[in-house]
Protein backbone atom coordinates (compact mmCIF):
# COMPACT_ATOMS: atom_id res chain seq x y z
CA UNK A 1 0.00 0.00 0.00
CA UNK A 2 2.87 1.88 0.88
CA UNK A 3 3.97 1.62 -3.24
CA UNK A 4 0.91 2.93 -4.12
CA UNK A 5 0.86 5.69 -2.00
CA UNK A 6 4.36 6.76 -3.57
CA UNK A 7 3.03 6.21 -7.40
CA UNK A 8 -0.42 7.71 -6.33
CA UNK A 9 0.19 10.68 -9.29
CA UNK A 10 0.56 8.24 -12.05
CA UNK A 11 -3.28 6.73 -10.77
CA UNK A 12 -4.52 10.69 -10.08
CA UNK A 13 -3.09 11.66 -13.83
CA UNK A 14 -4.95 8.45 -15.32
CA UNK A 15 -7.89 9.61 -13.49
CA UNK A 16 -7.92 6.25 -11.14
CA UNK A 17 -9.01 6.69 -7.36
CA UNK A 18 -7.38 4.58 -5.18
CA UNK A 19 -8.63 2.98 -2.25
CA UNK A 20 -8.39 -0.28 -0.12
CA UNK A 21 -10.54 -1.82 2.25
CA UNK A 22 -10.28 -3.76 5.26
CA UNK A 23 -11.82 -4.51 8.51
CA UNK A 24 -10.01 -2.21 10.67
CA UNK A 25 -11.97 0.24 12.48
CA UNK A 26 -11.62 4.38 11.04
CA UNK A 27 -9.56 5.01 14.29
CA UNK A 28 -6.71 2.65 13.28
CA UNK A 29 -7.27 3.78 9.76
CA UNK A 30 -6.81 7.21 10.71
CA UNK A 31 -3.91 6.40 12.65
CA UNK A 32 -2.04 4.41 9.76
CA UNK A 33 -2.79 6.85 7.34
CA UNK A 34 -1.40 9.34 9.47
CA UNK A 35 1.82 7.15 10.27
CA UNK A 36 2.53 6.26 7.09
CA UNK A 37 1.14 9.48 4.95
CA UNK A 38 -1.99 7.84 2.87
CA UNK A 39 -3.99 9.86 1.37
CA UNK A 40 -5.80 7.78 -0.11
CA UNK A 41 -9.01 6.63 1.67
CA UNK A 42 -8.72 3.67 3.44
CA UNK A 43 -12.69 2.02 3.84
CA UNK A 44 -13.08 0.84 6.84
CA UNK A 45 -15.49 -2.88 6.88
CA UNK A 46 -15.80 -3.86 9.85
CA UNK A 47 -18.46 -6.44 9.76
CA UNK A 48 -16.66 -7.73 6.36
CA UNK A 49 -20.08 -7.52 5.00
CA UNK A 50 -18.47 -5.83 1.62
CA UNK A 51 -15.60 -8.34 2.01
CA UNK A 52 -17.75 -11.08 1.83
CA UNK A 53 -19.80 -9.49 -1.01
CA UNK A 54 -16.35 -9.52 -3.19
CA UNK A 55 -15.42 -12.83 -1.90
CA UNK A 56 -12.12 -12.48 -0.23
CA UNK A 57 -13.15 -12.89 3.09
CA UNK A 58 -10.23 -15.11 4.77
CA UNK A 59 -12.42 -16.89 7.44
CA UNK A 60 -10.10 -16.61 10.95
CA UNK A 61 -7.32 -15.96 9.96
CA UNK A 62 -7.49 -12.76 11.94
CA UNK A 63 -6.90 -12.12 15.55
CA UNK A 64 -8.37 -14.30 17.77
CA UNK A 65 -10.03 -16.21 14.81
CA UNK A 66 -12.18 -13.38 13.28
CA UNK A 67 -12.74 -12.89 9.59
CA UNK A 68 -10.22 -10.61 7.41
CA UNK A 69 -10.04 -10.30 3.88
CA UNK A 70 -7.39 -11.83 2.17
CA UNK A 71 -5.16 -9.60 -0.20
CA UNK A 72 -6.84 -8.80 -3.61
CA UNK A 73 -6.77 -5.87 -6.06
CA UNK A 74 -9.26 -5.09 -8.63
CA UNK A 75 -9.81 -2.21 -11.65
CA UNK A 76 -13.13 -0.81 -11.75
CA UNK A 77 -13.82 0.90 -14.73
CA UNK A 78 -16.17 4.19 -15.17
CA UNK A 79 -18.97 1.92 -16.11
CA UNK A 80 -18.56 -0.31 -12.79
CA UNK A 81 -16.98 -3.15 -15.00
CA UNK A 82 -14.00 -5.20 -13.48
CA UNK A 83 -11.18 -5.16 -15.89
CA UNK A 84 -8.66 -6.06 -14.23
CA UNK A 85 -8.76 -8.62 -10.97
CA UNK A 86 -5.05 -9.82 -8.76
CA UNK A 87 -6.10 -12.65 -6.68
CA UNK A 88 -2.51 -13.87 -4.70
CA UNK A 89 -1.42 -17.41 -3.92
CA UNK A 90 0.78 -15.84 -1.56
CA UNK A 91 -0.20 -13.48 1.76
CA UNK A 92 3.34 -12.00 1.15
CA UNK A 93 2.82 -11.13 -2.14
CA UNK A 94 0.85 -8.41 -3.45
CA UNK A 95 -0.04 -6.59 -6.77
CA UNK A 96 2.38 -3.88 -7.58
CA UNK A 97 1.55 -0.50 -8.31
CA UNK A 98 2.84 -0.92 -11.98
CA UNK A 99 0.49 -4.33 -12.73
CA UNK A 100 -2.31 -2.06 -11.63
CA UNK A 101 -0.97 0.82 -14.02
CA UNK A 102 -0.58 -1.72 -17.19
CA UNK A 103 -4.08 -3.14 -16.54
CA UNK A 104 -5.57 0.58 -16.73
CA UNK A 105 -3.65 0.85 -20.24
CA UNK A 106 -4.64 -2.03 -21.37
CA UNK A 107 -8.59 -1.54 -20.32
CA UNK A 108 -10.78 -0.99 -23.30
CA UNK A 109 -11.97 2.74 -23.63
CA UNK A 110 -15.64 3.18 -22.40
CA UNK A 111 -18.22 4.59 -24.99
CA UNK B 1 45.03 -24.66 29.12
CA UNK B 2 42.22 -22.45 29.12
CA UNK B 3 40.41 -23.11 25.83
CA UNK B 4 39.49 -20.77 23.44
CA UNK B 5 36.30 -18.75 22.64
CA UNK B 6 34.47 -20.65 19.28
CA UNK B 7 33.44 -17.34 17.78
CA UNK B 8 31.36 -19.05 15.20
CA UNK B 9 29.15 -20.92 16.96
CA UNK B 10 27.83 -17.74 18.78
CA UNK B 11 27.69 -15.52 15.88
CA UNK B 12 26.07 -17.99 13.95
CA UNK B 13 23.68 -18.61 16.17
CA UNK B 14 22.38 -14.58 16.59
CA UNK B 15 22.70 -14.58 12.57
CA UNK B 16 20.38 -17.64 12.64
CA UNK B 17 17.87 -16.55 15.18
CA UNK B 18 18.07 -12.71 13.31
CA UNK B 19 17.09 -14.74 9.95
CA UNK B 20 13.42 -15.96 12.05
CA UNK B 21 12.83 -12.37 13.91
CA UNK B 22 13.60 -9.91 11.00
CA UNK B 23 11.11 -11.17 9.21
CA UNK B 24 9.28 -8.82 9.84
CA UNK B 25 11.53 -6.04 9.03
CA UNK B 26 12.17 -7.18 5.57
CA UNK B 27 8.59 -7.57 4.82
CA UNK B 28 8.13 -3.89 4.92
CA UNK B 29 9.89 -3.97 1.35
CA UNK B 30 8.20 -5.96 -2.09
CA UNK B 31 11.63 -7.64 -2.75
CA UNK B 32 12.05 -8.87 0.30
CA UNK B 33 8.72 -9.96 0.88
CA UNK B 34 7.53 -11.63 -2.38
CA UNK B 35 10.55 -14.76 -2.05
CA UNK B 36 12.41 -13.82 1.28
CA UNK B 37 16.07 -13.80 0.24
CA UNK B 38 17.32 -11.69 2.95
CA UNK B 39 15.79 -14.55 5.40
CA UNK B 40 17.04 -17.13 3.67
CA UNK B 41 20.71 -15.63 3.38
CA UNK B 42 20.62 -14.71 7.19
CA UNK B 43 20.21 -18.80 7.33
CA UNK B 44 22.37 -19.83 5.49
CA UNK B 45 25.73 -17.69 6.70
CA UNK B 46 24.31 -18.97 10.65
CA UNK B 47 24.41 -22.20 9.52
CA UNK B 48 27.91 -22.13 7.45
CA UNK B 49 29.21 -19.89 10.69
CA UNK B 50 27.82 -22.66 13.27
CA UNK B 51 29.06 -25.56 11.04
CA UNK B 52 32.16 -24.49 11.24
CA UNK B 53 32.18 -23.85 14.79
CA UNK B 54 30.70 -27.17 15.63
CA UNK B 55 33.70 -29.04 13.44
CA UNK B 56 36.13 -27.08 15.27
CA UNK B 57 35.14 -27.71 18.61
CA UNK B 58 34.90 -31.83 18.02
CA UNK B 59 37.91 -32.03 16.00
CA UNK B 60 39.97 -29.83 18.44
CA UNK B 61 38.29 -29.76 21.61
CA UNK B 62 41.19 -29.63 23.64
CA UNK B 63 41.51 -25.89 22.09
CA UNK B 64 37.88 -24.83 21.07
CA UNK B 65 35.07 -24.67 23.37
CA UNK B 66 31.39 -25.25 22.38
CA UNK B 67 31.06 -29.38 21.87
CA UNK B 68 27.92 -29.19 24.16
CA UNK B 69 26.25 -25.38 23.15
CA UNK B 70 27.45 -25.71 20.20
CA UNK B 71 25.36 -29.02 19.24
CA UNK B 72 22.76 -26.91 21.53
CA UNK B 73 22.90 -24.02 19.04
CA UNK B 74 22.17 -25.94 15.88
CA UNK B 75 19.28 -27.85 17.05
CA UNK B 76 17.69 -24.67 18.31
CA UNK B 77 18.79 -23.10 14.75
CA UNK B 78 17.28 -26.30 13.03
CA UNK B 79 13.92 -25.91 14.91
CA UNK B 80 13.95 -21.86 13.94
CA UNK B 81 14.53 -23.07 10.36
CA UNK B 82 11.79 -25.37 10.11
CA UNK B 83 9.08 -23.29 11.54
CA UNK B 84 10.25 -20.46 9.09
CA UNK B 85 9.59 -22.87 6.20
CA UNK B 86 6.47 -23.92 7.50
CA UNK B 87 5.03 -20.33 7.75
CA UNK B 88 7.05 -19.86 4.00
CA UNK B 89 5.99 -22.88 2.50
CA UNK B 90 2.66 -23.49 3.65
CA UNK B 91 0.89 -20.85 6.50
CA UNK B 92 1.36 -18.07 3.54
CA UNK B 93 -0.06 -19.76 0.70
CA UNK B 94 -3.35 -20.56 3.01
CA UNK B 95 -5.41 -18.78 0.18
CA UNK B 96 -8.77 -18.89 0.25
CA UNK B 97 -9.90 -19.72 -3.46
CA UNK B 98 -12.18 -16.49 -3.94
CA UNK B 99 -13.88 -18.69 -7.09
CA UNK B 100 -17.05 -16.36 -6.36
CA UNK B 101 -14.89 -12.70 -6.98
CA UNK B 102 -15.84 -10.64 -9.69
CA UNK B 103 -14.32 -11.43 -13.13
CA UNK B 104 -13.33 -9.45 -15.49
CA UNK B 105 -16.05 -7.97 -17.27
CA UNK B 106 -18.80 -8.34 -14.28
CA UNK B 107 -19.94 -5.42 -12.47
CA UNK B 108 -18.38 -4.98 -9.35
CA UNK B 109 -20.63 -4.71 -6.21
CA UNK B 110 -21.23 -1.33 -5.25
CA UNK B 111 -20.63 -0.61 -1.60
CA UNK B 112 -20.92 2.22 0.90
CA UNK B 113 -17.77 2.92 3.95
CA UNK B 114 -16.63 5.17 6.27
CA UNK B 115 -13.18 6.39 5.43
CA UNK B 116 -10.41 7.03 7.75
CA UNK B 117 -12.21 10.38 8.50
CA UNK B 118 -15.79 9.16 8.75
CA UNK B 119 -16.38 10.23 5.57
CA UNK B 120 -18.59 7.90 3.48
CA UNK B 121 -17.15 6.52 0.33
CA UNK B 122 -19.23 4.98 -2.22
CA UNK B 123 -17.73 2.85 -5.17
CA UNK B 124 -19.68 5.35 -7.04
CA UNK B 125 -17.52 8.17 -6.09
CA UNK B 126 -14.89 6.62 -6.90
CA UNK B 127 -15.32 5.56 -10.66
CA UNK B 128 -15.47 8.87 -12.35
CA UNK B 129 -13.65 10.55 -14.18
CA UNK B 130 -11.35 6.79 -15.58
CA UNK B 131 -12.18 4.34 -12.65
CA UNK B 132 -10.65 3.31 -9.33
CA UNK B 133 -8.51 0.50 -8.44
CA UNK B 134 -9.29 -1.31 -5.13
CA UNK B 135 -7.15 -2.80 -2.57
CA UNK B 136 -8.46 -5.62 0.16
CA UNK B 137 -5.90 -6.07 2.67
CA UNK B 138 -5.70 -8.03 6.12
CA UNK B 139 -5.44 -4.93 7.74
CA UNK B 140 -3.62 -4.07 11.17
CA UNK B 141 -5.93 -4.52 13.69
Amino acid sequence: MRSFQSRLSDFTSRGVHVAAISVDSKEINRLHSQKWGFTFPLLSDADAEVIRRYDVLHRGAGPKGTDIARPAEFYVDLAGTVQWVNLTENIAVRARPEQALGAIDAAPPIQ
Amino acid sequence: MKRKWNWPLWVGFVVAVGGLFSYEFFAQFPLTRDFPWANLSLFGIGATLLIFGLFRALGRPQLYRGKVFGTIFIVIAVALFALFSYEILYVLKQVPLSAQAPRVGEKAPSFSLPDQNGKEVALADLLSPNGAVLIFYRGHW
